[in-house]
């Protein structure tokens, strides 16, 4: 029943006006949605400088549309790219949407679907085709796996990030520079400053190894045993709840029911006991590896290696034994 | 300064008991405990605070079904003013869109300086309600807050929205719409006092009727009825397989780590 227009895939620019990981996936996946569908698949960059972000883009599709809108440089991104966004679909009428399920995906898809009155598939975990998108997500903390369709003809899926692994054409496709369309008549939202953080700390969304501590892990000081083995994994630092609220790592890394879900190949889990609200934004994690000192702890059910020991000795003898093993 | 809490009512996610009703695949409410989303209490906290900072008061709002005002209550005992739940079986079913269309069409009628919402909920997890709520009453949008400053003053706000460097300090006119994070401090619990004072505070219920005037929501635009979007089936995810078991005792640390080594290398991770 869907309207036999393109499948759109919305490039997500990076703070550096690159393009962020999580689009490069969502461009590989909306690939194999087209093919199944036997429809094109166009991507769609919007930005003050969008020509670096739409040639990266290019390396997965083999068509973006670069629209310039200044305004970006110096408002939140959200609202003007989804009114630029929504202005396009109307001009153009693809059947479906797809972008990333992060803060700016969902603020631009939030946008979006009231200014084009069109639903949202959200928090997709596998995007199939069946005369319309058919999306699967996790619910319950990974109890249940729905399965959820459009009810009409157009509709927006948001896709959360490590679904799939980012695959390049073979060949790059073309970047057309495209006017942009409508107006902006929502009110705009000025940035005053861009803060870094003072932790240099790797973002943990698109992360593909993540090494978390948790209340085990007894304090900040206990915390460099963390980034070091995540050094050593090169990979990204999480934390539980209550780490973050003990004030040991930023509210940043904190992964679950009210910080983030993340879907790394390798969750490393030091001194997690494994309550739900940490274990729903973890669980999907394809390899996940606990040291605690509790062999009763909820973790051991669903981790598929638990050391029951020190942390404080297991930890840095890792450590030790991958920085051995890289030579 | 006046604020409005979005709240909603959501599964307990420590009771484990969540279930769809296989009939429609609809979220089986009355099979759980209602609590308030974890991320309402963080907007509700960052909105009391503000309120003690600069007078004012608090007001709930939320669109949920019979049992919301149990726990309506335990918000209102939090310490906010007074609460308004719009409530009505045509409700039942709604979707993102709905959802949006009926809590902005209730805010037309109130008046305020902030909507505070949580950044997403717990149960349907979507996080698009709020930037379709600002979208539709064509206020401010401030999204992911890790601090609210406002200036009644000035009649201004300004927020650091976190960004994945950092954060961004973002500046717009009042009224308008601050999505709140965890970030902005843990909620308060409520004070024997305040559970004793929120029996007697208002709590409206308002049927769709009454909030189903005007060009963002009528009654045949909203509800389960003309949802985009429906569930056509759940099933729990293939199994893990078996946990592989370790056991380092203290001296055996290093033996243990050459056992994740190997299993790492195995799953070609490292």
């Amino acid at each position: 029943m869907t309207g036999s227009g393109p499948i759109w895939v919305q490039g997500e620019l990076a703070p550096d006006g690159s393009l962020a990981k999580i689009s490069t996936e969502v461009a590989t996946l909306g690939r194999a949605v087209g093919a199944a569908a036997g429809r094109e698949v166009v991507g769609v960059v919007i930005g003050a400088d969008p020509g670096p972000a739409a040639a990266e883009l290019a390396q997965f599709l083999p068509r973006v549309l670069a629209v310039t809108e200044p305004a970006t440089i110096d408002h939140a991104a959200a609202s003007v790219v989804a009114q630029r966004l929504a202005a396009l679909i109307e001009r153009d009428d693809p059947s479906v949407l797809l972008l990333g399920a992060g803060p700016e995906g969902r603020d631009v898809a939030g946008v979006v679907s009231v200014l084009t009155g069109w639903g949202v598939l959200v928090n997709a975990v596998g995007v199939a085709w069946d005369d319309g998108p058919v999306v699967e997500m996790s619910v319950f903390g990974g109890k249940l796996t729905t399965t959820s369709r459009l009810t009409g003809d157009h509709g927006i899926v948001t896709v959360r990030p490590n679904v799939v692994t980012a695959e390049a054409l073979p060949a790059l496709g073309s970047v057309e520079p495209t006017a942009a369309a409508g107006d902006l008549a929502l009110p705009l939202v000025a940035i005053v400053d861009r803060v870094a953080a003072t932790s240099a700390a790797a973002p943990i969304e698109e992360a593909r190894i993540i090494v978390s501590g948790g209340r085990g892990v007894g304090g900040p000081d206990g915390f460099r045993i963390v980034e070091d083995l995540a050094a050593a994994l090169g990979g990204a630092v999480g934390a539980t709840r209550a780490a973050v609220d003990s004030g040991w790592i930023p509210y940043a890394q904190q992964i679950g029911q009210t910080g983030k879900i993340v879907k790394p190949a390798l969750y490393l889990a030091l001194g997690i006991s494994g309550a739900i609200q940490h274990k729903v934004g973890m669980q999907t994690a394809g390899t996940i590896v606990a040291v605690n000192r509790d062999p009763d702890a909820p973790i051991a059910d669903f981790a598929d290696l638990v050391v029951i020991g020190d942390l404080f000795e297991v930890a840095p003898a890792l450590t030790a034994a991958l920085r051995a093993r890289a030579g | 300064m006046r604020i409005v809490v979005l709240v909603k009512p959501v599964p307990d996610t420590a009771s484990g008991g969540e279930r769809l009703r296989p009939a429609d695949w609809r979220l089986d409410r009355p099979a759980v405990q209602a609590v308030v989303n974890a991320n309402d209490e963080y907007a509700l906290e960052a909105a009391l605070k503000l309120t003690e900072a600069h007078g004012g008061d608090v007001v709930l709002l939320s669109m949920a079904g019979p049992g919301a005002p149990d726990t309506m209550r335990k918000a209102l005992a939090m310490g906010a003013a007074s609460g308004t739940l719009i409530s009505d079986d045509r409700l039942e079913g709604s979707d993102t869109l709905s959802t949006a269309r009926v809590l902005a069409n209730a805010l037309r009628a109130q008046e305020f300086d902030l909507v505070l919402a949580g950044a997403d909920t717990s149960d349907g997890g979507a996080g698009v309600v709020p930037a379709g709520i600002a979208t539709l009453l064509g206020l401010p949008y401030l999204s992911y807050a890790a601090k609210i400053e406002p200036d009644p003053v000035a009649g201004r706000v300004r927020v650091h929205r976190i960004s994945p460097t950092g954060y961004e300090v973002l500046e717009a006119p009042m009224p308008a719409l601050v999505v709140a994070t965890q970030a902005l401090g843990e909620p308060r619990y409520p004070s024997l006092k305040g559970i004793m004072a929120a029996r007697s505070k208002t709590l409206a219920t308002l049927a769709l009727d009454d909030v189903a005037s005007g060009a963002v929501v009528d009654g045949q635009s909203v509800g389960g009825a003309v949802a985009t979007s429906e569930v056509v089936g759940a099933v729990p995810p293939p199994p893990r397989a078996a946990t592989r078991v370790v056991r380092a005792p203290a001296g055996e640390g290093a033996a243990a780590a050459r056992e994740i080594v190997d299993f790492l290398a195995e799953r070609r991770i490292i």
